[in-house]
């Protein structure tokens, strides 16, 4: 088991003929991934990769049967293409694109809501399940099939996490990037709400950063809702100076909130183990599931 | 993106919000001017940099005369402005806004942002204008009163009035008032502002609503709409080095410790920042290449590092996953051959390709310290700072 996608994924690559959407099917074919349909508008009718590409979402879909989407379009046209794939009811979509003004994405949740699709990003590097699939950028080689379930607000932290974790000896569930922007698509919370019914899952990696109160939101999420699974939690800015935006459009300590500090406190208040190093995270997680099993 | 408060008016004059009249000087005559075009009794020189309290800091003064005008342009333009915005080092004013003074009754507070819980934008409104909003927010939260705007309605009519209530305003002014507000929400919207803030809007002797303040930033993933606010970034307001960054689309920051790093990705980068102090030294920088980390990247990362003086090590520290580890490790060789790096380098790479990324910094005949892990990184640029030191 696993969550979002796995060996039953048939994956849809919107915006596939561009440059960063060849290479990442390529790439994504290589580790496995059932990719089954393309979209890119006025190009429809082409194969590329041996993949039938189509015009719209609605064609791919009714000839392919795609049931997710991972989107590698402009960021002009990024919520235009979410809402094409929500209107379409792919039942999932992963967008990688990184640069989405902040007033689209706004209205595109807001349209979501009304639909049964659920997004991951933007501005992220897509979800993995090892040895399933891979619906993202990330590099396949560093993961394990095994039990940790990661969601992270960040990119490359996530793989030196993923990267720890498999060499302390723990394989990984599914692992999240779910994107460095103010207004994104799955949050903690519902990611939490996920690994708590998957079997699979017996640990949780949580790395956030400052910015926003989404981790002091899921912090109270597992209070609330007795979330019984080991969580080891880092959060990256401790050192960000205030009103700066740390590269992420969403990573910034605004009017002295979201700072890492009140995170790691709301966190650690609510009895997760939060640790002040990166470097920490892959040995804290073991250390925290052989306590576990010892009992 | 930040723009001066003599921009915001500007746009918001567009949108009909009620602002006093007022013109731009870089110059004491420029301001004479103004002040005389303006040809009213009361004028207020206002220094113009990005950031908030500079009445207190003294960047904002009354003048009731030419004679007076004259004398305080002289004295704000040049000043070094220190605000509780621009932190202890201050900044030279370089622009002025003289404006009409306005018989003011009354002081209110307006704000729109995003609240990124809800995912909605919120338009704030107290009627303890003229204070920092952060106060009135942690010490009588009560006094702010908020409306959530549906994305597919925008502000109503019936918001906008419940706003204007809300601000203790009745007839004519609540209408003006309800007005004003609607005009600021679609002057935020149609521009993508990240935030929009009239602290204080006031209520004339005359009952005008205006905006005495006006401070509007930008979501800058949304400026490829705007190219009119795009031309009005003001690049003396920010840091050289950070400007030549951004020319190589290279995320840099500086900040105050002596480690400079180099990182691909913002979260690794900022946990680099973080490992570093935890392992007792201070970082000199953010910066984040992205995913090319070529050897054009690399040296213009060094060279953007070592702009500050003060940086005493460098650690670079790359997690390869598209970008192999072995072309940034030539990269990093290709940049330090061309260039003379005078400061210890620390170089961590891991992922995609890392073993031969190894060799090549082994058989490199410059001078690298190789570090095995984040940890082993952050430690060894902080050792090589302090014995540089």
């Amino acid at each position: 088991m696993s969550i979002l996608v796995n060996s039953n994924t048939r994956l849809l690559v919107q915006g596939i003929t561009g440059k960063e959407g060849t290479f990442h099917t390529e790439q994504m074919l290589e580790y496995g991934t059932p990719v089954v349909a393309g979209v890119t508008p006025g190009k429809g009718g082409q194969v590329l990769l041996g993949i039938p590409v189509f015009n719209t979402v609605e064609e791919a879909k009714e000839s392919t049967g795609c049931n997710t989407s991972i989107i590698f379009v402009p960021p002009k046209f990024s919520s235009a293409a979410i809402t094409e794939a929500a209107d379409s009811e792919i039942d999932l979509v992963i967008c990688i694109t990184e640069g989405i003004p902040a007033a689209d994405m706004v209205k595109a949740k807001n349209h979501l809501r009304k639909t049964g699709t659920q997004l991951v990003g933007p501005n992220c590097p897509g979800v993995i399940t090892p040895g399933e699939a891979k619906v993202g950028i990330m590099p396949g080689f560093i993961h394990t099939p095994g039990s940790i379930g990661v969601i992270s607000r960040s990119g490359t932290l996530t793989y030196e996490a993923v990267d720890q974790l498999t060499k302390v000896g723990l394989g990984q569930s599914t692992c999240i990037g779910i994107g460095g922007d103010p207004i994104i698509g799955s949050t903690f919370i519902d990611l939490l709400s996920l690994f708590a019914v998957d079997e699979n899952t017996e640990g949780v990696v949580l790395i956030g950063e400052i910015g926003g109160s989404a981790e002091e939101e899921a912090a109270q999420w597992t209070i609330d809702n007795n979330f019984d699974k080991p969580i080891v939690a880092f959060i990256a800015g401790q050192t960000a100076p205030p009103g700066r935006r740390m590269g992420h459009a969403g990573a910034i300590v605004a009017g002295g909130k979201g700072t890492a500090a009140e995170k790691m406190k709301a966190l650690t208040d609510a009895g997760i183990t939060v640790v002040e190093s990166p470097a920490d995270i892959g040995k804290t997680m073991k250390i925290v599931l052989d306590e576990r099993s010892s009992f | 993106m930040k723009i001066h408060e003599y921009q915001a008016k500007e746009i918001l004059r567009s949108y009909n919000v009620p602002t006093p009249t007022g013109f731009p000087a870089f110059t004491v005559d420029e301001s004479v001017d103004a002040a005389e075009k303006l040809g009213c009794d009361m004028v207020v020189v206002k220094a113009q940099i990005h950031a908030g309290g500079r009445g207190k800091g003294g960047g904002v003064k009354i003048a009731h005369s030419i004679k007076a005008v004259r004398q305080n342009a002289e004295l704000i333009l040049g000043m070094n402005l220190v605000t509780h915005q621009t932190g202890p080092d201050g900044t030279e004013v370089k622009r002025l806004l003289i404006e009409e003074g306005i018989d003011i009754a009354n002081e209110l507070y307006a704000g729109i942002v995003l609240d990124r819980s809800t995912e909605k934008y919120v338009f704030m409104v107290s009627t303890e204008g003229g204070v920092e909003i952060e106060k009135v927010a942690a010490e009588t939260p009560e006094k702010i009163v908020k409306e959530w705007i549906e994305p597919e309605d925008g502000l109503t009519t019936q918001q906008a009035m419940n706003l204007a209530e809300a601000l203790n305003l009745s007839g004519d002014q609540a209408e003006n008032g309800a007005e004003t507000l609607l005009a600021l929400w679609k002057a935020f919207i149609e521009s993508d502002c990240s935030l929009a803030e009239i602290n204080p809007l006031v209520v004339t002797e005359s009952g005008e609503v205006i905006a005495l303040d006006a401070k509007m930033n930008f979501d800058d993933n949304a400026l490829f709409r705007h190219p009119k606010i795009a031309e009005m970034r003001d690049l003396s307001e920010e840091l050289p080095s950070e400007i030549e960054a951004s020319k190589y689309s290279l995320n840099y920051i500086k900040l105050d410790g002596n480690v400079g790093c180099m990182v691909n990705g913002a979260g690794l980068a900022m946990s680099t920042m973080d490992i570093i102090k935890l392992s007792g030294g201070d970082p000199a920088n953010f910066l984040d290449v992205g995913g090319v980390a070529n050897s054009e990247t690399v040296a213009h990362g060094f060279r953007i590092i070592l702009s500050d003086p003060v940086v005493k090590s460098i650690l670079i520290n790359i997690f390869g996953g598209i970008v192999r580890c072995d072309r940034v490790a030539q990269g990093v060789i290709d940049a330090l051959s061309d260039m003379e790096v005078k400061v210890p380098v620390v170089v961590r790479l891991e992922g995609t390709n890392a073993t031969e990324a190894a060799v090549l910094l082994k058989n490199s005949p410059l001078d690298f310290i190789v570090a095995s892990s984040l940890s082993d990184g952050a430690e060894k640029a902080v050792r090589a700072a302090g014995d540089t030191a």
